[in-house]
């Protein structure tokens, strides 16, 4: 019983850990553009090659 | 019509639009068309970014805006729209001023509420399992009840958080006196969670906590779906709206020049007008004369000859050399002020239309309320225990909580729309699907809607290619409409040295030693021929004899396609023209139009679509031009070209991207699909309460059988609303 307690409130804390953060990916502007998020990870990114 | 094509947006002086901060930085917002991918976007943000000067560039592809922030003073606003334009894309300069906010904190707070609902959702379910599980066989009283509170202890702060846009809206429509859909859902979460605290109390075997989170869930789901929805269509609405913002050249008394936003012009005041620039408001010709196209204000084709004192119309087209104009009206009494009035009427007659959700709202409060009063009752008269009618008819509450129709509607708009918005057309608001759906009757505007809007060469075949390419040699240096329509129809290649452009007459140089002159016949010294409608242009080289181009402004090339296509789906196509006889009798049969009429004012394109409109018919209005606005608005429905006037843009509906008119036909298609779709759901919606209401008036229901029941209607609904994104195409 303890045990199950224990993991009851666990699971609670870290799922309300993981809402908090999703609110700050959308106050920090993260989904006010997602056609462009989806295609910026295929830009080919000159500043980071390699010996710089 | 207003092609604003790339010479157009150059002559737009951005400097108006840069916002400055103390810190000694320029921001600019530029609208930019032709984005489509990450190779756009880089190319776009390297290029700019390389400039003297800019600290910042990014792109916003889903808006497709650039927002540019650099060192004020090392850099012109101007040489930051060229730059974008010499890239290959168009760029047009946003107004913040009147830029609503775009921050979408409504979109933000739903999204947050949905994210409190879902976390709760998933952990009260995973608590209720565990009771159900339990219930009749090794979990004790005790725990049960601790289960109970546990839940309640995430759910309560949850549904009060999660379930504030339904209160809100809910508390709005009852201050009004009306009940709105959300008066049931508000109603439904708390009497869960009411019940659920009272069973807890009294160590009960049914709480609905999972009820009670889980509902906002479902509906949240549904309500930001229409949210996105709104809110793509009205952005893309204004961006239009902003990319038609018009600058002028105000002529001080100093006789400097300056370039002012259209809507700081006092009448009075003296305004320069170039060579291919549209007049922003209501003036007289001071000096200077040529021909004007006035085909957005009346709908004619030819251009109209003018000098000075002749009166224009905010919207017309100067074609010939620089005139010096005074205004004689402000930007807001220049626009369609004789329109206004009509304007407004037709918009109150749009304001009639009920859309099919509230329709289905209207009968289902009072339905479903008097049914839980009946079990209540009904209970008590056969016996029950207060409570126990109280628990059945608080549960048919729950039970029946409009998940499935709130998302009836929503889920299949958003699914036709953004079909539609791929397939290039703009839908601004989802009961304009619903009214498309019901159209029986088609009437088109001719200039800039059955037409291309602009004037083309219809005689090149006749014309020596050399000759083609002599006058092209000389075009090529012109922004005016003919020339631009000449290199249309030969392409691009060399442009001749040192081209003189003469206001009003033609163009100029010498080739191989020979003087080459392009413009109208008495400039090369030729006889011009009365053609009307066609506009015609004449080369002559050397000594040579003059060679004639004809211009006409011709029918798109799916016109006709479009006309049969209508009628197969049977409706009744017409056309209403302000232009002349001879043309617009051209234009429909060329399209295969059996009813049209000709030289209507916008008085009477109204007034038409008011007896059509009385005799029963329900109208989709297709136009472009300000003679076309009111009639917009006032026609059950209405779609203008991407090309169209603001006034226009914002009377439509919808707006078609591009250059052709079949996204219509897919248009008129998927809106009937959705229609269809829209009310399986509701059928659907229908049957599920037909069986879930017995069920709960005998007391049956358990909140086993809710958490079942609702989820998975709103999942039948959401799935069948996909089912639009697979046909046809």
């Amino acid at each position: 019983m303890d045990a199950f307690l224990v993991m009851t409130v666990a699971a609670i804390v870290l799922g309300a850990i993981g809402v908090l953060l999703f609110f700050w990916t959308l106050k920090s502007g993260q989904y006010d553009d997602m056609d462009g998020a989806a295609q910026r990870i295929l830009m080919d990114d000159e500043d980071d090659l390699p010996g710089r | 019509m207003s092609v604003t094509t790339f010479s157009q947006a150059l002559q737009i002086d951005p400097a108006p639009f840069v916002r400055r901060d103390d810190k000694g930085s320029a921001r600019l917002e530029l609208a930019v068309r032709g984005m489509r991918c990450a190779g756009c976007m880089a190319k776009i943000e390297r290029g700019i970014g390389a400039l003297p000067g800019v600290e910042e560039a990014r792109v916003n592809l889903s808006t497709a805006k650039l927002n540019v922030k650099w060192r004020d003073g090392r850099l012109t606003a101007q040489r930051i729209l060229n730059a974008v334009n010499e890239l290959g894309f168009e760029a047009f300069p946003y107004d913040p001023g009147a830029m609503v906010r775009q921050d979408d904190d409504e979109g933000r707070f739903l999204l947050r509420c949905l994210a409190v609902a879902g976390f709760a959702a998933s952990n009260v379910m995973f608590l209720s399992i565990c009771v159900w599980a339990g219930l009749d066989g090794e979990m004790g009283a005790g725990t049960r009840s601790m289960f109970h509170w546990l839940s309640g202890l995430i759910a309560i702060p949850a549904a009060l958080y999660a379930g504030r846009p339904f209160f809100r809206s809910a508390f709005a429509s009852l201050a009004q006196r009306r009940a709105n859909m959300d008066v049931p859902i508000s109603l439904g979460i708390f009497l869960a969670l009411g019940l659920s605290v009272a069973e807890a109390l009294q160590g009960g075997r049914y709480a609905y906590f999972d009820a009670a989170v889980s509902l906002p869930f479902l509906l949240l789901i549904g309500r930001y779906l229409d949210h996105l929805l709104r809110r793509k269509a009205r952005g893309a609405a204004f961006d239009l709206a902003a990319m038609q913002t018009v600058t002028a050249t105000r002529i001080g008394a100093d006789g400097v020049t300056q370039s002012v936003s259209a809507g700081d012009i006092i009448p009075g005041e003296r305004l320069l007008v170039a060579t291919g620039e549209r007049l922003a408001v209501d003036s007289r010709v001071e000096s200077g004369t040529g021909d004007v196209d006035v085909s957005v204000v009346t709908g004619e084709s030819a251009p109209v000859s003018v000098g000075p004192g002749s009166a224009l119309k905010a919207g017309s087209l100067n074609l010939g050399g620089a005139l010096h104009v005074r205004a004689t009206a402000r930007v807001q009494d220049s626009l369609v002020a004789d329109l206004a009035r009509l304007f407004e009427a037709g918009q109150q007659n749009r304001g009639r239309y009920v859309r099919l959700a509230d329709r289905a709202a209207a009968l289902y409060v009072p339905l479903v309320h008097g049914t839980a009063l009946a079990v209540f009752v009904g209970g008590l008269v056969f016996g029950l225990s207060a409570q126990a009618a109280l628990t059945n008819a608080i549960a048919l509450l729950i039970i029946t909580c409009p998940c499935a129709l709130g998302l009836a509607v929503p889920a299949v708009q958003i699914v036709a729309t953004s079909r539609l918005f791929r397939a290039g057309l703009l839908v601004k608001s989802g009961d304009a699907l619903e009214r498309l759906a019901e159209a029986d009757c088609v009437v088109f505007d001719k200039t800039g809607t059955l037409t291309y809007g602009r004037p083309s060469l219809i005689n090149g075949g006749d014309i020596a290619p050399a000759d083609l390419a002599m006058a092209a040699l000389l075009a090529r240096a012109s922004r005016h409409p003919l020339s631009r329509a000449l290199i249309g129809a030969v392409g691009s290649g060399p442009v001749a040295d040192q081209v003189r452009e003469i206001a009003g007459e033609g163009l100029e140089a010498t080739v191989d030693g020979q003087i080459v002159r392009l413009g109208r016949a008495s400039f090369v010294g030729a006889t011009p021929t009365q053609r009307g409608q066609i506009s015609e242009l004449w080369l002559r080289v050397g000594e040579h004899p003059a060679r004639l181009f004809l211009f006409e402004d011709r029918l798109r090339s799916d016109a006709a396609a479009t006309v049969t296509q209508l009628r197969q789906r049977g409706l009744t196509v017409e056309m209403l023209s302000g232009d002349l006889e001879t043309p617009a009798a051209h234009a429909a049969q060329g399209s295969g139009i059996d009813a049209w009429y000709s030289a209507n004012d916008p008085k009477q394109k109204v007034a038409h679509l008011e007896a059509l409109r009385l005799a029963g018919h329900k109208t989709l209005m297709v136009g472009d031009g300000l003679n076309d606005a009111a009639a917009l608005s006032l026609a059950h429905v209405s779609l203008s070209p991407g090309t169209a006037v603001e006034a226009s843009q914002s009377a439509a509906d919808m707006i078609l991207q591009g250059d052709t008119l079949s996204p219509l036909i897919e248009a008129i298609d998927v809106a009937r699909a959705a229609h269809r779709l829209v009310l399986q759901n509701f059928g659907f919606a229908i049957v599920y309460n037909l069986i879930a209401v017995p069920l709960a008036a005998f007391g049956l229901v358990t909140p086993l059988i809710a958490a079942i029941a609702m989820p998975a209607s709103s999942m039948f609904v959401m799935l069948n609303a996909l089912r639009l994104t697979k046909k046809g195409t």
